[in-house]
């Protein structure tokens, strides 16, 4: 997993709530066998016609959003659907930060699974974050995972929380699984004893 | 003496194999669903790494997203992204050793559905796959959700799950249902009143005499939509019925193992003292038959009611209400039986079961569906399909002018044939009605399986209770 530490970036505003996994990746783009390619079937249905052609006000089809790398949105970003393809499809696009109200809980863990950092802050400041991103690559945000702050365009700065356990794992790109290896040992006590205990399952 | 404690905390503690200072744990699974839409890249990460799958014979592969529901499927399948999925997923279950029901197998069918029917699910257990829709088997007193492909990934190898423990939120359905009212009504109900994001961060239990009274069936279609209410899992202590559905199935515990086995799940209840962190309390009298009228599953109403004008709404909701009547192609104040409709959509893991064949069915029964509407019933296994026929509730389907197809997702997501087409209008028994879910601009309506077969005769929106049925089984 890339590591995220500190991103200087152009944030793009999407004042929806709501948004589920279903419109940050449709249905049809869930057939693929790799995790890469996806970022230009992000958004699809919002972002491109029945021809395929691009819908000039989608938020990331203007020119000032077009490198994004944060997303600004409203409450219950992510809901629906579990497929990992959401994040994917942020990632491969170049969204690094997802900055919203309130996530849903599968998108949430999947994000942090792929370098991504989703950050919870209350409305009014996600409403200064939607202010700021409203001006385009004329405004840009630093989220500063180290310290948990994101300084706007104009100087202010908004702390926010993060689980310190994950924060270490983005910090450092650490693969899960390979620290969940090292408690080898523990699983298998467990195992030994939870076949003594319920030898049915 | 211990604290009381919850269902969900009594299989947590039975599964915590790994606990660290902060709280992140590692919690055993004991029971891991794969399908081809979230596991190969899963399975590809084990093979660039080297490793193995820890408990292949704790993991059920079947496909079930992308596969066709017509008889033509055998053949091979036509869609070479889709065939592919497959492909990789027959591959994968060999080449890893795990339990596997192909497309080929009777057995095959939603991985929800043959996950139960099969005596994989069992009370207490940790259940986990790549699908959101894994709280079914809470239906059981199983603790049971989706995860994402890089935690099946870590599911495989160490058949454990870093996870932070969830809230408790108890869901009480008071008293009895009215005539015409089912499961579906409860859980979209419940939606309705807390909302999409109600339950994030929370496991439900959903309890009460209403749940209680309800078939094991009925029970995985109230489960099964937890996740639409924001909660990664629902699960309701298992009884007298959830023993008797389970036992002598093929992966049930037998002999003395059952005997050993239900003595510990007949501990499996929360505790009369345990502590919840929300409480929600629902009448069972009140609920009535409902239907969803926007692109959310919150936006629900009773069958009676009409299409909501966005001013009724505050916040950001009154833009959403805004965009979904767009979306939906609805006015403001139109009764919603008024709302007429292009096709039914009887299937998927919330609704596929024996028992929602037969609620349709009965009131299908000696009616034609309304010409030149399209009605398609997708059985959620092979097994409830073959029991459908043998029941003659496919001859009743068909007489009444459904397809009658073979098991699948189909039309819930429409990552196969089954899709709608722009603007077509859907009475739908799944789970979602997401802008684009069941085929870029389709509209969908959610509801139970006895409302949409009485929507598939009048060709509206219907309120069942205007058709006289049977008393459904207990």
């Amino acid at each position: 997993m890339e590591k995220f530490d500190k991103l200087t970036g152009i944030a793009a505003p999407l004042p929806m709530m709501n948004v589920d996994t279903d419109m940050i990746i449709p249905k049809q783009f869930l057939k693929t066998i790799k995790r890469s390619g996806l970022g230009v079937n992000l958004f699809d249905e919002m972002r491109y016609d029945q021809d395929g052609n691009e819908i000039s006000d989608f938020v990331l089809n203007k020119p000032a959003y077009r490198n994004a790398q944060i997303l600004v949105a409203g409450d219950n970003f992510g809901c629906g659907s579990s497929r990992e393809h959401a994040p994917w499809a942020l990632l491969d696009f170049g969204i690094r930060v997802v900055i919203a109200p309130s996530f849903a809980d599968i998108f949430y863990n999947n994000c942090f699974k792929n370098g991504i950092l989703p950050i919870v802050l209350p409305q009014e400041d996600v409403d200064r974050l939607m202010d700021d991103a409203a001006r385009g690559a004329n405004a840009t945000v630093t989220v500063d995972l180290e310290n948990q702050t994101i300084s706007g365009p104009d100087g202010g700065t908004i702390a926010f929380d993060v689980d310190p356990f994950r924060k270490h794992c983005l910090l450092n790109g650490l693969d899960d699984i390979g620290l969940t290896l090292e408690k080898a040992a523990a699983i298998d006590a467990f195992e030994v004893q939870a076949a003594a205990a319920r030898p049915w399952v | 003496m211990t604290a009381p404690k919850t269902l969900y905390d009594k299989i947590w503690d039975a599964h915590l194999a790994h606990e660290a200072e902060d709280g992140t744990s590692l919690l055993y699974i004991d029971r891991h669903l794969v399908h081809e839409v979230t596991s190969p890249q899963a399975f590809e990460g084990l093979r660039m790494a080297g490793r193995t799958v820890r408990a292949p014979e704790k993991t059920i592969a079947v496909p079930d997203h992308n596969v066709p529901t017509t008889e033509d499927r055998l053949g091979g399948i036509k869609n070479e992204e889709s065939r592919i999925q497959v492909e990789a997923l027959d591959t994968n279950a060999k080449e890893f050793g795990v339990h596997y029901y192909p497309v080929s197998d009777v057995r095959q069918g939603i991985v929800h559905i043959i996950g139960p029917e099969q005596g994989w699910t069992l009370p207490g257990m940790t259940i986990v796959c790549g699908d959101s829709h894994t709280a079914t088997h809470g239906a059981f007193g199983a603790l049971a959700h989706g995860i994402g492909t890089s935690e099946v990934e870590h599911v495989l190898a160490t058949q454990t799950l870093i996870q932070k423990k969830s809230k408790n939120m108890k869901v009480e359905i008071t008293g009895k249902l009215m005539p015409g009212v089912t499961a579906k009504d409860i859980t979209l109900s419940v939606i309705g009143h807390t909302g999409t994001a109600g339950g994030t961060g929370y496991v439900i239990e959903y309890c009460g005499e209403a749940i209680r009274d309800l078939s094991i069936e009925g029970r995985m279609t109230v489960c099964n939509m937890a996740i639409e209410g924001g909660a990664r899992a629902g699960l309701i202590a298992p009884d007298e019925k959830t023993f008797a559905y389970v036992k002598g199935r093929p992966h049930a515990p037998k002999g003395e193992d059952w005997d050993k086995a239900m003595e510990w799940w007949s501990t499996l209840y929360s505790d009369p003292d345990a502590h919840w962190d929300k409480v929600v309390t629902l009448r069972g009298e009140d609920i009535a038959p409902v239907v969803t009228w926007g692109t959310s599953p919150e936006d629900v109403l009773p069958i009676t009611g009409r299409v909501p004008d966005p001013s009724d709404f505050t916040g950001g909701k009154v833009d959403a209400a805004r965009r979904s009547l767009d979306y939906m192609g609805l006015k403001p104040g139109t009764p919603l039986s008024e709302i007429e409709i292009d096709t039914v959509f009887i299937g998927s893991c919330t609704n596929g079961r024996i028992e929602d064949l037969r609620a349709a069915a009965a009131i299908l029964k000696g009616h034609k569906i309304k010409p030149g509407l399209r009605g398609m019933v997708v059985p959620g296994s092979g097994l409830v399909r073959a029991q459908a026929e043998e029941e003659g509730l496919a001859d009743i389907f068909r007489d009444a002018g459904f397809e009658w197809r073979l098991a699948g997702c189909s039309m819930c997501l429409a990552m196969n044939p089954d899709q709608l087409a722009p603007g077509e209008r859907c009475a739908a028994t799944s789970n979602r009605n997401f802008e684009g879910r069941q085929g870029r601009g389709g509209r969908t309506h959610l509801m139970s399986p006895a409302m949409a077969a009485a929507a598939a005769i009048t060709g509206r929106l219907t309120d069942v209770r205007e058709f006289s049925r049977e008393p459904e089984p207990a």
